[in-house]
């Protein structure tokens, strides 16, 4: 284990002990004078028709399939990056292939519209 | 491990997350007072001398604000999600070199918490991880704003991730390591990489811009059509902290936007006196700030439809391209260095195409 | 025991408790949860063994894309509130005779390792330079640059196929 990154997980310690600790202290001190009406759902005054979790739009969806695909592609030029001017020739273009074939990709499903929010 | 070192890492912890309160705290005054000169008012100025106070007295009146829960609210997720989303914002400052590393008695004291060879992609990981605080607050609300907020806004970071990690790319290629020290160095005599990579540096503020949902991509938060978005729902300390989180992950972004193409804590002297570093950092941090909440005070929102198109129509394309173009220019500079230069020239001109292709798109659907 | 090994059993303790919150949890939204915890503790695992690229691309590909991807379909299908599923009536034997298979395999696999393997390679400071990631770089783009490729076709495929997919599913909705 390196001890960088232990430095990073004590980090992490002190990082959430910190806001558990200020919601622990903010529990004890606050008023607590809660009623029904107090508790309901904020809207704006209007009465709450049903939950919130009901069936939304496909879109999220694909995006989230699409982000999904180049994410990949982004961590894969991360090493691809750092070694560029030790690489030989032939691995660099391979990299800029690798970029041009997912952009057909891209291409691909820009031009089926996936990309289009409405 | 002795525990000189666990001293100082506990004292490097504690000075950089206290320096991340104070800056949230003292960010909302320095907001509310710029927005207050761009728009001919005097701002907050009764508590203490120029109203340095508010803070401090916004933060007391936090404190003791009665907590609500939602009735119908999964209880559990509604209290997880203030704290998941502001550690995130803390935790990805770890890895940022706030100066040179410096001699005190026998030891040399590093100026970060952690200096690991894969920062770069730390920051990625940690800013990827940084949705589900957002989401799931709006998911355990059970409110309908909340929940649009949250999906909204996570729909949105995810899209303009890709932008930041393209972005992060650059920056690896230019310092060609993905220590951030290292790029920090890799920037040395002036040679800032926002003027080899401008377009680069444009793309990853925009980006970071969506990342913490500020204007003019604060879509989460659209008032008109979604009260408070995500955080509708909460009061009191915990919306207290997702107030925090926002303000730090600016403080954080731009932090990270200096260090990566701002030359980070370089400048004069740095060298003879290595605490001048953290004050480089902040004069940077604040310059940034300023820019920030000036495009707040100018432009106004974009609609949700075209936050989305620019994102993977204009940014996406525009980033893999810069990143092509940089590659190339730095193979060609080894051949000769004044090769260089052509990193901006063709990144300016990619950049001027993709301006245009919005100019023409928005006149055709005869919006503008 | 090493420093190590107490994380490691902390952190696997962590991981197995977290697989199991994910199978039997009733909400969905939970089970997600769950698959992120135990995909951070495989990301610290990595760093144990001393690395730190898998680690984060593990937090950032699986925690933080396809965990991401997986709370959109279970929110925007308001899966939440779906009834289970019918139960296939041969599911429960087959499930446990799969898992009796594979506790054998892993023990034969634990009890039949060459001794000459036992030797566990301790990952050095050298891990966490950046020269070990230039070499992963160099590694990656001469040894392994077939599989880089491949990968790339993989990936468009992946979004061909996506396209076609939801496509579909969004001519059913209209």
């Amino acid at each position: 284990m390196q001890n960088e990154w232990l430095y990073i997980g004590l980090f992490l310690i002190v990082g959430v002990a910190l806001p558990a600790a200020s919601l622990i202290m903010a529990a004890i001190i606050t008023p607590k004078k809660s009623n029904p009406i107090k508790n309901s759902t904020y809207e704006c005054g209007m009465e709450t028709v049903g939950d919130s979790w009901v069936q939304f739009k496909a879109q999220y969806y694909i995006f989230g399939l699409v982000f999904l695909i180049f994410d990949v592609e982004t961590v894969f030029l991360f090493p691809w990056a750092v070694t560029l001017n030790k690489l030989p020739l032939f691995a660099v273009i391979e990299g800029i292939v690798f970029i041009l074939i997912l952009l057909a990709g891209f291409t691909y499903i820009w031009r089926k519209d996936a990309l289009e929010w409405a | 491990m002795d525990w000189t070192l666990w001293l100082e890492l506990v004292i490097k912890a504690l000075v950089l997350i206290f320096a991340l309160l104070g800056g949230f705290a003292y960010l909302t005054w320095y907001e509310r007072r710029l927005l207050a000169r761009f728009q001919s008012r005097l701002g907050p100025n009764r508590a203490g001398p120029f109203g340095l106070l508010q803070p401090i007295a916004d933060a007391v009146k936090l404190i003791f604000k009665e907590e609500l829960t939602p009735a119908k609210a999964y209880k559990l997720v509604f209290f997880l999600a203030p704290i998941m989303t502001l550690v995130p914002s803390v935790i990805i400052a770890a890895v940022i070199p706030w100066g040179p590393p410096f001699q005190l008695g026998d030891r040399i004291v590093t100026q970060s918490i952690a200096d690991i060879n894969v920062g770069v992609l730390f920051l990625m990981s940690i800013a990827s991880i940084a949705v589900y605080g957002i989401v799931l607050a709006g998911w355990s609300s059970n409110n309908k704003y909340a929940m649009l907020g949250g999906l909204r806004s996570a729909a949105q970071m995810i899209s303009y991730e890709l932008t930041l990690g393209l972005a992060f790319v650059v920056a690896i290629l230019l310092g060609n390591s993905m220590n951030l020290t290292d790029i920090v160095e890799a920037q040395r005599d002036g040679r800032w990489f926002v003027l080899v990579q401008p377009v680069g540096a444009l793309i990853l503020w925009i980006a970071t811009l969506a990342e913490v949902n500020r204007h003019p991509f604060d879509m989460p938060e659209a008032e008109q059509e979604l009260t408070a978005g995500y955080h509708t729902e909460y009061s009191g300390m915990k919306f207290a902290l997702f107030f925090m989180a926002e303000y730090q992950k600016m403080i954080v972004v731009s932090a990270i936007l200096a260090t990566l193409f701002f030359g980070g804590y370089l400048g004069p002297w740095v060298d003879r006196w290595p605490l001048l570093g953290p004050v480089y950092m902040f004069l940077k941090i604040v310059i940034l700030l300023f820019i920030m909440i000036w495009v707040r005070a100018t432009w106004p929102r974009i609609r949700y439809d075209r936050l989305m198109a620019f994102g993977w129509k204009v940014l996406l394309p525009l980033a893999l391209a810069v990143v092509m173009i940089t590659a190339v220019g730095i193979l060609l500079a080894e051949i000769n260095p004044w090769m260089i230069w052509l990193i901006p020239i063709f990144s300016l001109i990619a950049g001027a195409f993709a301006s245009l292709m919005i100019d023409r798109s928005l006149r055709r659907k005869a919006y503008a | 025991m090493s420093p190590e090994l107490i994380l490691f059993l902390v952190l696997s303790l962590v991981a197995i408790a977290a697989a199991i919150g994910m199978l039997i949890s009733p909400n969905p939204v939970y089970s997600a949860l769950f698959l992120v915890i135990n995909f951070s503790t495989v990301a610290v695992f990595y760093l144990i063994l001393g690395a730190p690229f898998i680690a984060m691309a593990q937090i950032t590909i699986y925690a933080g894309a396809i965990m991401v991807l997986f709370l959109f379909v279970i929110m925007l299908l308001g899966a939440e509130k779906l009834a289970p599923g019918k139960v296939l009536p041969y599911q429960k034997p087959l499930a446990i005779g799969l898992a009796i298979v594979l506790m054998v395999e892993s023990v034969y696999a634990v009890l039949a390792r060459n001794p000459s393997d036992a030797e566990i390679i301790v990952p050095t400071e050298a891990a966490n330079s950046i020269d070990a990631m230039r070499d992963l770089g160099i590694m990656l783009f001469s040894d392994y640059l077939l599989p880089f490729e491949v990968t790339s076709i993989l990936l468009l495929v992946a979004m061909i196929g996506a396209i076609v997919l939801t496509k579909r599913a969004k001519g059913e909705q209209e």
